[in-house]
């Protein structure tokens, strides 16, 4: 006992740090059968014994752990691949242990072994606390070899999942042009205006656009349209989405005053069970310093005021 | 439809899947294809052309996948065309490989459409948006659930409807042994008791997302005398399409549709399909859509399709089945789930539809709708060459 310090508490235990370690490290003759194994694996093989049964005992050992009878003389190349039949999640490792981020050890039956070998698994860089969702009986691995190796368990530095899936980025970088109308569109926003085009069959579209879509033809004339309208159609939101306040959020279809065509739009400032088809609603606009040239400048539509007939 | 008859003389699909992380998608569509060139007697090189169907690039995020998998699917060396139409495209797919049946132009086509959702995220790639203009669906339930409630409020539906289809379609889908969701003693209470998503569309009324491919092999009359099985021959075909906002424009129940119902029915001598069709493969990806599209395909007038699914003459053992497969609420593979419908359509006609078979099926209508309501493919397959 060498204590490496004392603490002034009469109350407290006394405790310290010590080392046990045989110096040089015990040896152990490995026998035939082990040795074999061993020896396979520093030249990169895995092999296992056939027993007498049939069976092929991996790692091998000199007798059938079943029933104990001598095993045949004859070993098997196994695996390398194999398949995890149980694991248990390692979140926090130890010093001694392989790895020093989350790892799991798993009982793996090589290919062509009857008897599982322990061994750690390598879930990867990302392994945290909790164990990966891809960590699961039946999952096919295959061992990582040490470039150098020894012929010891640890040649083998652990096992890792076969390669099922890669990830392919991909990224398009584009130059967008709103074009004429919708830049017209967009500008009159910025003052409060809504624009839209009449065709020549004397509908209303809006956004102001170039063309009928029905016939292509070109519109008549620009028309002002007043922000407010009636909600012809909704739905009620419960899926969670970056442009929307909350949920639930309502989006729905806003045909504006003269208009002919609907407005895909949110709807703000009510309570989503009080929303019903018919509703008159008008816009609430974006303060002037918070609109912008290149997005929509109506934050959402809101009921129209007390007062007025919104049947 | 006009020119020589056209055959369905191969059907072959893939399990569905959540993941089919076992293959790689030029794996995936192989199964498939490989399937339906089984069942029709044939290999890759007794395949004169071959057409794939495929929804947008941005969901796996392969560009061109008709190139990308030209080898894999036995077409070097031969026409190779790939058809995308959004969520209509594995109907436009088979139509397509029909017309160059019935062109003259060849005599043995390989008809492949897929989706591997798994790759990544539909909802993201449906969601989008030109960054100058306002976009607030969150994917295509956000996007269809007010139509689904303007259609509530106009016909009077009563709200158990929805959980109807969606229970029905799943008791379906555990005759389908290619089926994604197979969810056992499945009720309606059942479905009303699972989260709102978009109201009014709660989560067992939405299609799964699923990987998958399904194939069909099309041929002339020649192939179909060579074929070791029964042939599904095919009566009519029809594609329409309209733009997502004018003026005037139902989005509840789209003209296109009507029109391109109109037109696949004078074809094939269609005057009243509930009567003339014996089973019908419909694009019913949210529940509410089966009584939409039982008005908008002429089964019931308007306002009363909801009262045909409410009667049981829907159901498997109804007078007019809808979706006997399970359809699209029980496996979404979004690229391949119009060929899926048609495939199925022709395996009722052909008596290969196994557990799912209607007996004595000899009319059959597969149908395919996409993008917003906007895009429709439909064919009638029967039993008799016309």
């Amino acid at each position: 006992m060498s204590p490496d310090r004392q603490t002034g508490s009469p109350d407290e235990t006394l405790s310290g740090g010590h080392t046990v370690e045989f110096p040089g490290g015990y040896t152990r003759s490995t026998g035939p059968v082990i040795g074999r194994f061993l020896t396979e694996l520093r030249d990169g093989r895995i092999v296992g014994v056939r027993a007498r049964s049939g069976r092929v005992l991996v790692p091998p050992t000199e007798y059938d752990p079943h029933d104990g009878s001598p095993v045949t003389g004859e070993f098997v190349e196994v695996g390398p691949a194999g398949t995890v039949t149980t694991w248990t999640w390692v979140a926090q490792p130890r010093p001694a242990h392989p790895f020093t981020r989350p790892f799991a050890w798993a009982l793996i039956l090589l290919d062509g072994a009857d008897t599982p070998l322990v061994h750690a698994l390598d879930l990867g860089p990302d392994s945290g606390p909790a164990p990966p969702r891809r960590l699961r009986t039946g999952l096919r691995v295959r061992p990582r070899l040490r470039d150098e190796r020894v012929g010891d368990i640890t040649d083998i530095a652990c096992f890792r999942p076969e390669v099922d899936r890669i990830t392919a980025p991909t990224r398009l970088d584009y130059t967008i042009r709103a074009g004429p109308a919708l830049t017209r569109y967009l500008d009159a926003q910025l003052e409060g205006r809504i624009l839209g085009m009449r065709s020549r069959h004397g509908t209303v579209y809006v956004p102001l656009r170039d063309v009928d879509p029905t016939d292509g033809s070109p519109g008549t004339e620009e028309v002002e349209l007043p922000d407010t309208g009636v909600l012809t159609m909704f739905s009620v939101n419960h899926v969670p989405d970056p442009r929307a306040p909350e949920v639930p959020f309502v989006t729905g279809y806003v045909r504006l005053d003269g208009a002919d065509v609907d407005l895909l739009a949110l709807i703000g400032r009510v309570e989503p069970s009080r929303v019903r088809t018919g509703m008159r609603v008008r816009a609430e606009w974006l303060p002037p310093e918070e609109r912008s040239r290149t997005r929509p400048s109506i934050r959402w539509f809101v009921p129209a005021e007390k007062g007025e007939d919104d049947r | 439809m006009s020119g020589r008859p056209v055959a369905v003389i191969g059907v072959g699909q893939t399990r569905y899947r959540t993941r089919r992380d076992d293959v790689s998608i030029a794996g995936l569509v192989r199964e498939a294809a490989l399937r339906a060139l089984e069942d029709a007697g044939l290999d890759f090189a007794d395949i004169d052309a071959v057409v794939l169907g495929k929804a947008p690039d941005l969901f796996e995020g392969v560009v061109m996948p008709d190139l990308y998998l030209a080898d894999a699917l036995g077409a070097r060396g031969k026409p190779l065309l790939r058809v995308h139409t959004a969520g209509s495209v594995g109907g436009s797919t088979g139509i397509v490989g029909a017309s160059h049946i019935a062109s003259g132009a060849f005599e043995r086509v390989l008809v492949v459409a897929w989706e591997k959702q798994s790759e990544s995220n539909a909802t993201w790639a449906l969601t989008l948006a030109h960054p100058m203009s306002t976009s607030l669906v969150v994917g295509a339930g956000g996007y269809f659930a007010p139509f689904i409630r303007a259609y509530i409020e106009r016909s009077g539906a009563p709200g158990r409807i929805g959980p109807m289809v969606a229970a029905k379609d799943r008791r379906n889908a555990l005759r389908n042994p290619y089926a994604h969701l197979r969810i056992p003693d499945i009720t309606p209470e059942m479905v009303e008791a699972t989260p709102m998503l978009w109201e009014p569309i709660r989560y067992l009324e939405a299609c799964p997302s699923s990987d998958g491919a399904c194939a069909v092999v099309l041929g002339g009359r020649t192939a179909a005398r060579a074929a070791p099985g029964a042939p599904a021959w095919v009566l009519g075909t029809a594609m329409r399409s309209e733009p997502i906002a004018f003026a005037g424009r139902d989005a509840v129940d789209p003209r296109a549709g009507r029109d391109c119902a109109a037109d696949v029915y004078a074809q094939a001598g269609i005057a009243d399909p509930r009567r003339d069709i014996d089973v019908a493969e419909v694009y019913v990806p949210f529940s509410w859509y089966e009584p939409m599209w039982l008005e908008n395909l002429g089964f019931a007038s308007p306002g009363e399709g909801w009262r045909l699914t409410e009667s049981g003459a829907t159901a498997i053992d109804g007078d007019t089945p809808w979706n006997p497969s399970g359809g699209v609420l029980s496996a979404n593979p979004i690229g391949a789930s119009g060929l899926i419908r048609f495939a199925e359509a022709a395996q009722q006609v052909r008596g290969a539809a196994g557990d799912h078979q209607i007996d004595g099926a000899r009319t059959a209508l597969g149908h395919a709708y996409g993008a917003g309501s906007q895009f429709f493919a439909m064919w009638i397959v029967g039993s008799e060459c016309p």
